[in-house]
């Protein structure tokens, strides 16, 4: 609620996950002063997220893949902290960004919880953006029941709980999250009732990890292989949920096979009982709205999200903005990190990256696109909608209001169908069905660059968080100039 | 290393109940076999965590007399007051 | 070649969308050009008022009130596609100074015929029982109405489109075909268009698009912001406003004005206004702006201080210098009519000028005179004329 300012930093850091943590000790390390700003009240993102430190100090990471990359990570922060070149600012949020004359950045948090905390304005010469990114999800008759969550959702419960959300579990959606997820029900005491894969690949990923370089994945294939088969969980591909079953709330779920297509395989149809959570994913949505909203350029990555465009300083084409880990394109940890650590150098000191850096971004770039290309969003998901199926959970928009906006009031885009429906025009603004939306404002016209601009009209969201009035009354006011 | 769980009383609609120190919000209702605790506005219909990482606002509660936060992202403490439709 | 017809609309908000409808069914053949979506202009970043309150007294306020029997007469049976919602508006005064001018205000209208009602502040506090303390006093107009213009917008084009008539999105009209001085049809990114009558309805670019034919028309663009809240159980139950709105309205200033407009909806968001600022088609926040909007709002309403926006949103009010729109057909280029520079009245005024435009293309007298909105008040164009650059993209 304060208008105080700090003292200009060189380079702020928006999130802490693996990406936001590799950029702040690189740049820290460059003798940069930093500033790290997350909406946890711990660092380690959503990756790295564990039971809060003052209950657990020493968490070993059991679950966690690359526990050492983080420690090694955490103990480098830390030590920036302590030396009083890195300032940790855990559950802030950014609601905007500025820029003032000489291009610095000026930017406007809010606290991530409570609304009497107070925060600075920050300012900051050059800006890394590590803002990660949350399940994508596709809406299908009943997920709007309780008990029905993304699967990232059902990690970070177990994660930074320690416990599950409930007892018999059903994942769905498609790529290799699904997979972990799943093992880390099973190994909190879970029944795993079913993993649906929508793709077809089984045993994938040895494969695919030797052939695109990179073995360590083909160590997590084998390591799942094991893990699934210990806990008998059933991984059932081509498979989705076409619908979850309940009252008040889930209670079951009705799955089918599916082709190549994602369309239902009639009489494949079963129902899947005794089952009271349902995980989804669809992959990842990169949360791009700070980047967009500076005016940064997009693109359609190979799993058709919206991502921005970076060169290989990891610069966006904003200058003085650079990008780390998701929001250049989803593609997991391990390259989240090497990302984060070319930012946070070029940030502070300008440096080129290593050409070994440079190989191994480029390693990991080609795996996800391949893992990508083989868990595409099925082209006919939108069969298993029924007219009363909710697309938008906020505004609570019907399948049937969406399509009708479409064909008969020309809503060809998602930000006509925001205008005359209301899809993405409620808490969430439209990060959960901003996706479907734009598929379905789209659908049956051939203008190839519909979705883009649907996506971009999504990722805008010049409130990027919420924030009081009061919080705005007492902005303040030395009219920075915007792009 | 764990340390043995510290408890401590959260109110649910002014019903203590115990919890564990650390846990979110969401936690602890979802351990008290509460998957719901708010009705939409239009429809009534019940909604609890979904995104589970403070994306989607479904979880929206009551804290300590603060409207609409998010049950995913609060740390709960003890003597917190956490109101909600425990009955959706 | 694309087939003739006999209007050719420029624009699909919702005063190209009302004309397209109300030409349609004077039996006129209409296609719509829309560089865009529907709606996709100021329609869709505005609030969708109907208000007969903020309106000085004059020719815009004739064309107000003709409006608002449209809405409630000719367009009645279509109210609930667009959420048709006879809210009713108030103005607060909460310094003597701007009481006055509220005493002066009211009794000027209740002359003029407009029907409002002072209240005192027990009243006041059963309409609007959050307002503040500070509250001296209040008028009551219960002619002021809402609705949700993209459906206006987007419904009129659909039952023109049952009329027969053509609505073309995704076209830029990039110029004007002429026989000798007469407008005969247009050019676009997607060929030609060929009327006897063309319709200069782009709103805010309609500058552009007189220039392309070589008149003036010199709507300026009129910046503002609108911030929307969280949804709450209803708080606010009219559309209130401060006693200086009516102020800034009616000033010319290009420099940043705000002043206090807060009302529910029905999806149960509080939209927070006013802001104006001419800095043409500048799409960056300003900060400002929004500093001042929230603590005006807090002022009139101050549990908002608490209150969480979810977004905001700005656009660009056709803002004519006169303060009147500009309506009708322009013989300084035969052929071609103009319905815009209606600043932040065009929602409320689309059906009013649908209906007297579609009298009007249709060679029929008009239930209303549209002379004082003649286009030809300008003057000729002149090359030193300023366009803002940006008008053209």
């Amino acid at each position: 609620m304060s208008k105080e300012s700090t003292s200009p930093f060189d380079v702020a850091v928006i999130g802490a996950g693996p990406a936001g943590l590799a950029a702040a000790v690189a740049a820290a390390e460059r003798g940069a002063r930093v500033v790290v700003l997350d909406a946890a009240t711990q660092p380690g993102g959503q990756f790295w997220r564990h039971r809060p430190e003052s209950v657990e100090p020493d968490p070993e990471g059991h679950g966690h893949h690359g526990w050492k990359t983080y420690l090694d990570l955490r103990s480098r922060f830390d030590a920036a902290i302590s030396t009083g070149v890195l300032h940790y600012l855990p559950n802030t949020q950014v609601w905007m960004i500025e820029r003032e004359d000489a291009g610095r950045f000026v930017l406007r948090l809010t606290p991530a919880t409570g609304t009497t905390i107070e925060v600075p304005t920050v300012r900051a010469d050059k800006l890394v953006s590590c803002a990660g990114g949350y399940d994508r999800q596709l809406p299908l008759p009943g997920w709007e029941l309780p008990g029905v969550m993304a699967a990232g959702g059902i990690q970070a419960f177990i994660k930074a709980n320690g416990t599950l959300p409930g007892k018999r579990f059903v994942v769905a959606g498609t790529g290799p999250f699904l997979l972990p997820v799943a093992a880390n029900i099973a190994a909190a005491g879970g029944k795993v009732v079913a993993v649906c894969e929508s793709s077809s690949l089984t045993n994938w990923l040895p494969h695919m990890g030797a052939a695109s370089g990179v073995p360590g994945k083909a160590l997590e294939g084998a390591e799942y292989a094991a893990i699934f088969a210990k806990h008998r969980i059933r991984y059932r591909t081509r498979t989705v949920v076409t619908k979850v079953v309940g009252d008040s709330s889930a209670t079951a779920v009705q799955i089918a096979k599916v082709d190549a297509s994602g369309a239902i395989i009639p009489g494949s149809e079963r129902l899947l009982e005794d089952v009271d959570i349902v995980g989804f994913g669809w992959g990842f949505t990169p949360q791009i709205e700070l980047a967009v909203s500076l005016g940064a350029e997009t693109r359609i990555d190979a799993d058709g999200s919206l991502v921005c465009v970076a060169d290989e300083k990891q610069s966006s084409t904003v200058p003085g903005l650079f990008l780390a880990g998701e929001v250049t394109g989803v593609g997991g940890a391990v390259l989240a990190v090497a990302e984060g650590y070319v930012a946070g150098a070029s940030a502070a000191n300008g440096e080129q990256p290593k050409t070994s850096t440079a190989r191994q971004i480029q390693r990991h770039r080609r795996f996800a696109s391949a893992m990508h290309q083989a868990h595409p969003v099925p082209e006919k998901w939108d069969e298993l909608l029924t007219d009363d199926t909710l697309i938008c959970r906020c505004e609570e928009v019907s399948h049937a209001q969406v399509t009708e906006a479409r064909d008969v009031l020309g809503a060809t885009d998602a930000r006509t169908m925001k205008s005359f429906t209301r899809t993405g025009m409620g808490w969430c603004q439209g990060k959960v069905c901003g996706y479907a939306v734009s598929c379905l404002s789209a659908k049956g016209t051939t203008d190839e660059n519909a979705q883009h601009a649907s996506l971009t009209s999504v990722a805008k969201r010049p409130v990027a968080t919420p924030l009081t009035l009061g919080e705005i009354s007492t902005l303040d006011s030395r009219e920075p100039h915007n792009l | 290393m764990s340390n043995p769980p510290q408890r401590i009383t959260v109110n649910l609609n002014a019903t203590p109940v115990q919890a564990e120190a650390g846990q979110s919000v969401g936690a602890v209702l979802m351990g008290q076999g509460i998957k719901a605790w708010r009705t939409t506005r239009n429809e009534g219909k019940p909604r609890g965590l979904f995104c589970g990482i403070g994306a989607c606002y479904d979880c929206l509660i009551t804290i300590d007399g603060e409207p609409n936060q998010r049950a995913c992202m609060v740390q709960a403490s003890d003597s917190m007051n956490i109101e909600g439709d425990f009955s959706a | 070649m694309n087939a003739p017809s006999d209007v050719i609309v420029i624009g699909a908000g919702v005063i190209g969308s009302a004309i397209a409808f109300f030409a349609s069914q004077q039996g006129l053949s209409v296609t719509v050009l829309e560089r865009g979506l529907p709606a996709s202009g100021t329609s869709s970043a505005c609030e969708g008022n109907i208000l007969v309150s903020d309106k000085e007294l004059g020719a815009e306020l004739e064309l107000t009130k003709f409006s608002l029997d449209t809405w409630r007469g000719d367009l009645a049976e279509h109210a609930g596609h667009w959420e048709f919602e006879s809210k009713g508006g108030i103005i607060v005064a909460s310094k003597e100074s701007s009481l006055a001018s509220l005493d002066r205000l009211t009794r000027a209208q209740g002359e003029y015929g407009i029907d409002v009602e002072r209240v005192d502040i027990p009243r006041l506090r059963e309409f609007e029982p959050h307002i503040s303390p500070d509250a001296l006093g209040a008028a009551w107009y219960p002619d002021d109405c809402q609705v949700q213009p993209m459906l206006v917008a987007g419904h009129l084009l659909n039952l023109a489109r049952k009329n027969g008539a053509k609505v073309q999105v995704n076209t830029r009209v990039t110029g004007f075909v002429r026989h000798g001085e007469t407008v005969t049809g247009v050019t676009t990114d997607r060929g030609e268009f060929h009327a006897p009558a063309v319709v200069n309805a782009a709103g805010s670019w309609s500058e552009h698009i007189a220039a392309l034919a070589g008149v003036n028309v010199p709507v300026k663009p009129r910046k503002g912001f609108v911030m929307v809240t969280e949804p709450l159980p209803p708080m606010v139950h009219h559309k209130v406003y401060a006693a200086e709105y009516v102020d800034n309205v009616g000033s010319s200033d290009a420099g940043l004005q705000s002043s206090p407009v807060v009302e529910g909806t029905p999806a149960g968001s509080i939209l927070i206004g006013s802001s104006r600022e001419r800095v043409g088609f500048d799409r960056s926040v300003n900060t400002e702006a929004l500093r001042q909007m929230a603590t005006n709002a807090i002022a009139l309403f101050p549990f908002l201080e608490k209150t969480r926006i979810i977004r905001h949103y700005h656009g660009f009010r056709p803002y004519c210098p006169d303060h009147l729109p500009v309506i009708g057909h322009d013989p300084r280029a035969p052929g071609l009519w103009h319905a815009s520079g209606y600043e932040g009245a065009g929602i409320g005024l689309s059906a009013g000028t649908g209906k007297l435009m579609g009298q009007a293309l249709a060679g029929l007298a008009t239930d209303m005179s549209l002379a004082p909105f003649a286009p030809e008040r300008f003057g000729e164009f002149t090359p030193n004329t300023m366009i803002s650059q940006e008008s053209a993209a």
